[in-house]
């Protein structure tokens, strides 16, 4: 879908990005991940063809990107904004024509998603009498209106309360079954978690990070495992194939344990030398979430 | 390009909805048939007298007393009462003025005039007319001249300029020309600045809002500003449009109405029938066009420039200078002296010659001046867009930095 390859930016004084590339591929909900500053805006602006890039090309369906290629893409900026005083339906024909769509089309669809997000009666309302969280709807209507192929997100669910943070969320989950290729940036790792197949982390202008999320996950497992078991308290003797990281106690005569495997060991031994001290309740694997892994890489950089 | 016609519509479109823009519409040109009704009536109060006047003339000279002639509402009246009785009777009503004339009429405040009220100027004007007559003719007499044939010598002579064209020769009239010449340069001055700002807050006004980022992902910063600029552009000539059928509407009405009773305003309208309006309104529509194209494409970058209204100042200064010394000059100095070498310069270099062209433009200057002029403002204003769009595209992107001459220099020589 996307394919990004060696782009360097800079501005006057700092480099934005210094050599990235990605590779996004068709259906994806793909999120670029990073710290304030990282160069996320700079690659989402270049993907729009709002600045290019000093060095580097971006292909979009295996031809470089070009002007053609504008609606295909929907985009919603971080900094939301609409037209204040221009009412909402005439400002939403406006960006969709802007587009590419047509007036009789674009007055069908919005038809179409103001009665699926209870929107019908707010046509002729000017933006300036909506409260946040409306123009904020409004204004992913606006980004979608087109059907691109290409729907970047840039921190798609601040500002909006959590009922319709769920529902911005499922439709963008029903946009991308209907085969939209979704990017969106954030740093709220659980929606990356819930939402992402893949990701790319970025700092300091560079890409530190990016494949499957299950994949970047997998690799950072570390042997750890939570572990609960009920009854006495165990008292360990040193022979176990496990070192505790922590130990806590649970509710209801359940004790709460987490252990690193030694070297070499596996679950089932564990298994097997604590099946007849005690009667275990849980045994499962602890992965890192993209959270920690996050906070893990950049302070690693720094 | 149908982008760019999309946004021409837009702009267009919100601006022209807008109420205060039909208010524009119906005001300008209801405040100027107001001004000149209110001017009309002044002409008309100034030269005659709205009620019955009587003037009792007490002539302790005798040379006088019989000898005023009436006319309209003011009716003079020979007294031989005694003063005090006169003055009392003066004292009790407003239409009654006392002459008096003294013994020695030659010397200095020899002739009075008592009355309840101020006198009106015009009535002070005819009396002091007529006692001037009178006497003349009767110092003319004591020295031995008839006063008929004074008259006879004398002569009235106004002068008629007129100009020699290949068409023939022309009835010039000097003043029209300067009432024409002066009005131009206002209004293009006035529109410049009105229609460039509207611009430059319409920039402003995306760049705050943010939706520019929206905007820019669809169309290049050049055709949003370009179809902005157009956009407002058209605003001002349909407002201008509006205005001019309004004005020859009303003019045709107005002129109707005071045909019958002739005043100062229905001579003025005969006079600006004399003048060719056609091309001064092709030179003016040329030079409104053109000067806009040129400084709206600054005052778009200035708005580019900056994040509020607020900041705009020190961007403004240079924009606004070249036009506020001209428009300065014009209405002092240019339009008297319409060929003068400061005239013509300025009314050559494309950042002052909307307002001086227009100030010389019912002169006739030289034809290849006016073709320099109208060449020069069309690579002006392609340089200037040039420019301006070079630091637009960079400066809407641009938030919380303040901009200096030296960054937009920057901007200015950014690549894509």
């Amino acid at each position: 879908m996307l394919s990004i390859r060696n782009i360097v930016k800079q501005y006057a004084g700092h480099t934005a990005l210094s050599g990235v590339s990605l590779e996004i591929e068709s259906g994806q909900i793909f999120g670029l991940l990073g710290p304030n500053g990282a160069g996320k805006t700079s690659l989402i602006r270049i993907i729009n063809q709002i600045t290019a890039p000093d060095s580097g090309e971006v292909y979009f369906n295996g031809t470089k990107l070009n002007q053609q290629h504008i609606e295909r893409i929907g985009y919603l900026p971080e900094e939301r904004g609409l037209y204040k005083k221009m009412e909402i339906g005439e400002q939403m024909i406006y960006l969709a024509r802007l587009k590419g769509l047509n007036r009789a089309e674009a007055i069908k669809r919005l038809k179409v998603w103001f009665a699926k997000l209870g929107m019908e009666t707010w046509w002729k309302l000017k933006i300036e009498e909506l409260s946040k969280g409306m123009q904020q709807k409004a204004q992913f209507v606006a980004t979608v209106l087109h059907e691109p192929d290409l729907i970047i997100l840039d921190e798609p669910f601040s500002g909006f309360d959590p009922v319709n943070a769920e529902i911005i969320k499922d439709e963008i989950l029903a946009l991308n079954k209907q085969g939209a290729t979704i990017l969106f940036s954030t740093h709220r790792m659980e929606s990356v978690e819930e939402l992402c197949h893949s990701i790319a982390l970025l700092n300091l202008s560079q890409k530190i990070l990016d494949g499957k999320v299950k994949d970047i996950r997998k690799s950072y497992r570390n042997s750890t495992y939570q572990i609960e078991y009920q009854g006495e308290k165990l008292y360990f003797d040193g022979n176990m194939p496990f070192t505790i990281i922590e130990e806590n106690i649970g509710d209801e005569d359940s004790f709460k344990i987490k252990i690193k495997l030694n070297d070499g060991a596996s679950a089932n031994e564990v298994l097997q030398y604590l099946l007849p001290k005690t009667s275990v309740n849980l045994l499962q694997e602890v992965i890192p979430s993209m959270n920690e892994i996050f906070i893990e890489q950049v302070n690693l950089i720094r | 390009m149908d982008k760019i016609l999309l946004i021409i519509q837009r702009e267009y479109i919100t601006r022209v909805r807008k109420k205060s823009f039909i208010v524009m519409i119906f005001v300008v040109p209801a405040l100027i048939l107001a001004m000149g009704y209110i001017l009309s009536l002044v002409g008309k109060n100034s030269q005659e007298i709205s009620n019955e006047q009587t003037i009792k003339v007490v002539d302790q000279s005798t040379f006088f007393a019989g000898k005023f002639q009436n006319i309209k509402n003011l009716k003079f009246e020979t007294s031989l009462k005694a003063l005090a009785t006169l003055k009392q009777e003066a004292s009790n009503d407003e239409n009654l003025s006392l002459l008096v004339i003294h013994k020695n009429y030659n010397a200095k405040d020899s002739v009075e005039i008592f009355s309840k009220k101020k006198p009106l100027i015009i009535v002070l004007n005819e009396v002091e007319k007529q006692i001037n007559q009178i006497a003349s003719a009767r110092n003319l007499l004591v020295r031995h001249i008839d006063p008929i044939v004074l008259q006879s010598i004398k002569s009235d002579i106004t002068l008629n300029s007129i100009e020699i064209t290949q068409t023939g020769d022309n009835k010039t009239n000097i003043a029209a020309n300067v009432i024409i010449s002066i009005s131009c340069a206002i209004l293009i001055y006035l529109s410049l600045f009105i229609y460039g700002a509207q611009v430059m807050r319409g920039v402003i006004e995306e760049k705050t809002s943010r939706i520019i980022e929206v905007i820019i992902s669809s169309v290049k910063p050049f055709q949003l500003m370009l179809g902005k600029i157009i956009g407002v552009g058209l605003v001002g000539l349909t407002q201008f449009s509006a205005w001019i059928i309004l004005s020859i509407i009303s003019i045709k009405i107005a002129g109707h109405t005071l045909a019958t009773t002739p005043g100062t305003i229905f001579g003025a309208l005969q006079v600006l029938q004399t003048i060719h309006f056609g091309p001064i309104l092709f030179y003016f529509l040329f030079y409104f066009l053109s000067g806009y194209l040129l400084y709206s494409a600054l005052f778009a970058a200035v708005g580019s420039a900056v994040d509020s209204e607020t900041e705009t100042q020190q961007f403004m200064f240079p924009i606004t200078l070249p036009l506020l010394f001209t428009y300065l000059l014009a209405v002092s100095v240019l339009f008297q002296a319409p060929d003068s070498p400061l005239a013509v310069w300025l009314s050559i270099i494309p950042f002052t010659a909307p307002v001086a062209m227009m100030v010389r433009i019912p002169f006739d200057p030289p034809i290849w001046q006016i073709a320099l002029s109208m060449s020069l403002m069309v690579i002006g204003f392609l340089f200037t867009t040039y420019v301006a769009a070079r630091i637009y595209r960079v400066g809407v992107l641009m938030y919380g930095k303040k901009a200096s001459y030296k960054e937009l220099m920057k901007w200015f020589f950014y690549k894509e």
